[in-house]
């Protein structure tokens, strides 16, 4: 009877002390949600991206026991790329954790706009890398968007100013005619501004012409760029769409090197099922390319010798993995930053926005990151939620991604004019209070 | 003018044929059985995917070869089974009782023919035949799953539960066709050719842009569709087929055998998912878009009625052809007279020619005009 309560006794103070350390662990670890979507029409594309990013997490958890001691947790939710499944997960995975979810990246414009409203509310930063409103990297209105990296006017921008270099000047374009065939989705919609603001200014003629969801037919907008054989033709799609415009541009003969792509429209699976058709595609690049880097050599050590890898080791240095990769890091490094004013600690959304906003990363950090060559220096302020406007441009070579240019700056005597003014309307439209980023500290 | 307009027609015009093959599978199992198969594009997606991945290079990382093995000769003992089933059910009808001994050979001629085909899997690509050929097989295999699994429980039961039991379907072969064989977009190499045709050169500056590919795609699915035509014009089977789709209960009165004609349409109609599948794959690329083709069908039904083979066809050509000339001319007329914010309008435009038809003739262009007595 003795024996049976003393061993009862030790039961119940192993049960209490596993319930304590649990406790205690859980309460030091960081929860991250991931939005992102390995099914559904845009697949292909997404699968790579979240493997990019669920392996950043791990090497971090694995390589450093997490971001100053404290673990990530990281959970997924899939989206399937549709607004209404984005926001149910959101809602799901935005109080899981000690803290809440640090940040959520989207994965898709049309769920950060449908977040926008929503992250001041729950006091969650929405990342948008590469994608979002443009207007949103205006920090003294949009105080929870990052656009990180680049926005839409940034890449239309990049590959205007690469199409001006290469007619030997903007004087050039006149008379031109250029067209964007566009996803039509809050995405696609995105470059309009900007372009038909450029053609105001050079004298081309722009023509935007859309494609509806998810881009499977296309028969149509290639006839009619047959007929009226534009100059150049820029691309804003995702997912099949981009192949299907590749392989329509090979059908009706129009040269594809005068095809541009954004840049969520260069990436491996975009081009290869084209096949030889794809040979001559231009796309630009949200900074990083294809190609393995520092960070590969980490990944390789601490994640896929240990068989505990996402991706397939072939699939680590594609574009889109790559792209996963740094949009995870961006994240930690805000979190980092955030935990040298709020201690090492789990650490709050708003806490992780300031993080965001206060975000600095020079060449010797990104170098020790292993993240040296795909990407360049970067600094988040108040005012300026982009960090960065700087991009390349690749060309498909029928095998590989081969960077065809140098370093471009988007304009921003041409941008800022637009964002400001549209922040000014969407802060009037929605009654914000605009905050004085010349008084943050 | 005229020459943008004739070569917007004539691509108008083989998209059309195209729909018109995806729209024959959704007419097959309605006249068969009154039940609209929401199923038809996934079995699409399905057929696709099956014959991408047994073509496609493999990656020998990914396949436990063993595991495969196993699977395989699982399934080739079941094809077996369902060989012998029908070959007893249809051909030997009366022929006395099954042989014991017989059922072990198929099986075990299953298991080598199945095995055998995995090991030729993991030693790499199977030729094209080949994987169409196994792949038909599955979609005969998957016909019987969903004639003895859901079907045949719901004998005489209301339309709409039929139809809500294909929505079922449709879910879970999107879902499991993608567990089984993956996300990415797999190629299906038909040969079919790239480089386009310039017809009427003098006349027109430029010519007329006929793509080839789609003009082989286009011959194929037209043969495909006469082939089914004349099956179910002429032949005892075809009368069966429209017996127990007036009246499932009727036609069984007087001896259709209803599961036999539920199993051969559905198999039929996974034939045609099939052929729509390896032509729009070859075009597009196999991944999850395609079985998105299938709404394509469905202004085409509207027009040419749920039940006319012929309908599917002329349905098809005058949506395929509609839908491109008002995309490319009416489009930028409204936009610029209504002062529109744009997009394509393709997509839903077809649907209003589709219901301004319907408002002439209810039943679609060849459907059948029901009269029911009070």
């Amino acid at each position: 009877m003795r024996l049976r309560t003393a061993a009862l006794l030790g039961a119940a103070i192993a049960a209490a002390g596993l319930t304590v350390a649990a406790t205690a662990q859980a309460q030091n670890e960081q929860f991250i949600p991931g939005l992102i979507y390995r099914t559904g029409a845009y697949a292909p594309n997404g699968i790579p991206f979240a493997n990019g990013v669920a392996d950043y997490y791990a090497l971090v958890n694995e390589r450093d026991g997490g971001i100053n001691g404290v673990k990530i947790v990281y959970e997924e939710c899939d989206t399937g790329y549709a607004t209404d499944r984005g926001v149910e997960c959101y809602e799901r995975l935005k109080n899981k954790g000690p803290t809440g979810a640090a940040y959520v990246n989207p994965l898709s414009t049309g769920i950060t706009f449908a977040l926008t409203e929503k992250a001041p509310v729950d006091k969650i930063p929405v990342i948008s890398m590469g994608y979002g409103r443009s207007e949103s990297r205006d920090g003294s209105v949009f105080q929870w968007n990052f656009p990180l990296l680049g926005t839409y006017w940034s890449a239309a921008d990049i590959i205007m100013q690469h199409i001006a270099l290469k007619e030997g000047g903007f004087d050039k374009l006149k008379g031109k005619k250029i067209v964007l065939v566009y996803h039509d989705s809050p995405y696609g919609k995105e470059p309009i501004a900007l372009l038909e603001q450029r053609a105001k200014m050079h004298g081309f003629t722009f023509t935007p012409m859309p494609v509806t969801h998810p881009g499977v037919e296309q028969k149509a907008t290639w006839l009619q760029i047959r007929q009226n054989r534009p100059d150049y033709v820029l691309l804003w799609g995702w997912g099949i769409m981009n192949s299907t415009s590749i392989k329509e541009a090979a059908a009706v003969g129009f040269p594809r090197e005068k095809l541009f792509g954004v840049w969520w429209s260069g990436a491996e699976p975009d081009v290869r099922p084209a096949e030889g058709g794809a040979k001559g595609y231009h796309a630009a690049m949200l900074q990083h390319g294809s190609g393995q880097f520092g960070v590969h050599a980490d990944l390789k050590k601490y994640l896929y010798d240990k068989g505990k890898g996402a991706a397939k080791w072939d699939e680590t240095g594609e574009v889109l993995y790559n792209r996963g990769l740094v949009n995870a890091m961006l994240g930690v490094e805000s979190i980092r930053k955030a935990q040298t004013k709020f201690g090492n600690k789990p650490l709050t959304g708003e806490q992780v926005r300031w993080g965001i906003e206060n975000l600095d990363l020079s060449a010797a950090r990104l170098k020790e990151l292993g993240f040296e060559g795909m990407l360049q220096p970067l600094k988040v302020t108040c005012s300026d939620h982009e960090g960065t406007r700087a991009g390349r441009i690749q060309q498909w070579d029928g095998a590989k991604w081969v960077v065809v240019s140098d370093w471009y700056q988007s304009d921003d005597k041409v941008i800022k004019p637009m964002v400001d003014a549209a922040a000014k309307k969407y802060a009037d439209e929605k009654k914000l209070s605009v905050r004085d980023c010349s008084k943050e500290g | 003018m005229l020459g943008p307009f004739l070569e917007t027609l004539i691509g108008g015009l083989l998209t059309g044929v195209l729909y018109s093959l995806v729209a024959l599978g959704f007419v097959l199992i309605f006249k068969a059985s009154g039940v609209f198969n929401f199923a038809q594009g996934a079995m699409v997606l399905f057929a696709a995917l099956t014959v991408a991945r047994l073509a496609g290079e493999i990656d020998n990382k990914e396949v436990h070869l063993a595991n495969f093995v196993v699977a395989a000769a699982i399934l080739g003992v079941a094809l077996a089974l369902v060989g012998w089933y029908c070959w007893r059910e249809y051909v030997a009808r009366g022929s006395g009782a099954p042989e014991r001994r017989k059922i072990q050979m198929l099986a075990a001629l299953g298991a080598i023919v199945g095995g055998g085909a995995a090991w030729l899997y993991g030693k790499g690509a199977w030729p094209m035949w080949l994987a169409i050929a196994a792949t038909a097989a599955i979609m005969g295999l998957l016909a019987y799953a969903i004639e003895r699994l859901v079907l045949r429980h719901l004998v005489n039961q209301e339309g709409i539960i039929l139809f809500m039991a294909t929505l079922g379907i449709a879910y879970f072969l999107d879902g499991f066709g993608q567990t089984l064989w993956g996300s990415d977009i797999y190629t299906i190499n038909l040969g079919l050719p790239k480089d386009p045709i310039f017809l009427l050169e003098g006349v027109f500056p430029g010519g007329l842009l006929v793509d080839p590919g789609d003009l082989v795609a286009a011959v194929i699915a037209a043969a495909l569709v006469v082939v089914l035509a004349i099956f179910f014009q002429t032949t005892r089977v075809g009368r069966a087929l429209r017996a127990v789709a007036d009246d499932h209960a009727a036609a069984q009165s007087v001896g259709i055998p209803l599961k036999t004609i539920w199993l051969i349409v559905w198999t039929v109609s996974g034939f045609v998912a099939l052929a729509a599948g390896l032509i729009w794959g070859a075009k597009l690329g196999v991944q999850f878009s395609i079985s998105l083709i299938a709404l394509k069908a469905l202004p085409v039904l509207i027009l040419g009625g749920f039940t006319s083979v012929p309908g599917a066809i002329v349905g098809g050509l005058i949506i395929g052809a509609g839908e491109k000339l008002s995309e490319v001319f009416l489009a930028p007329i409204l936009i610029r007279a209504f002062d529109l914010a744009g997009g394509g309008i393709e997509n839903w435009f077809a649907y209003v020619l589709a219901l301004v038809f319907l408002l002439f003739r209810p039943q679609g262009l060849f459907g059948e005009r029901i009269i029911e007595r009070v």
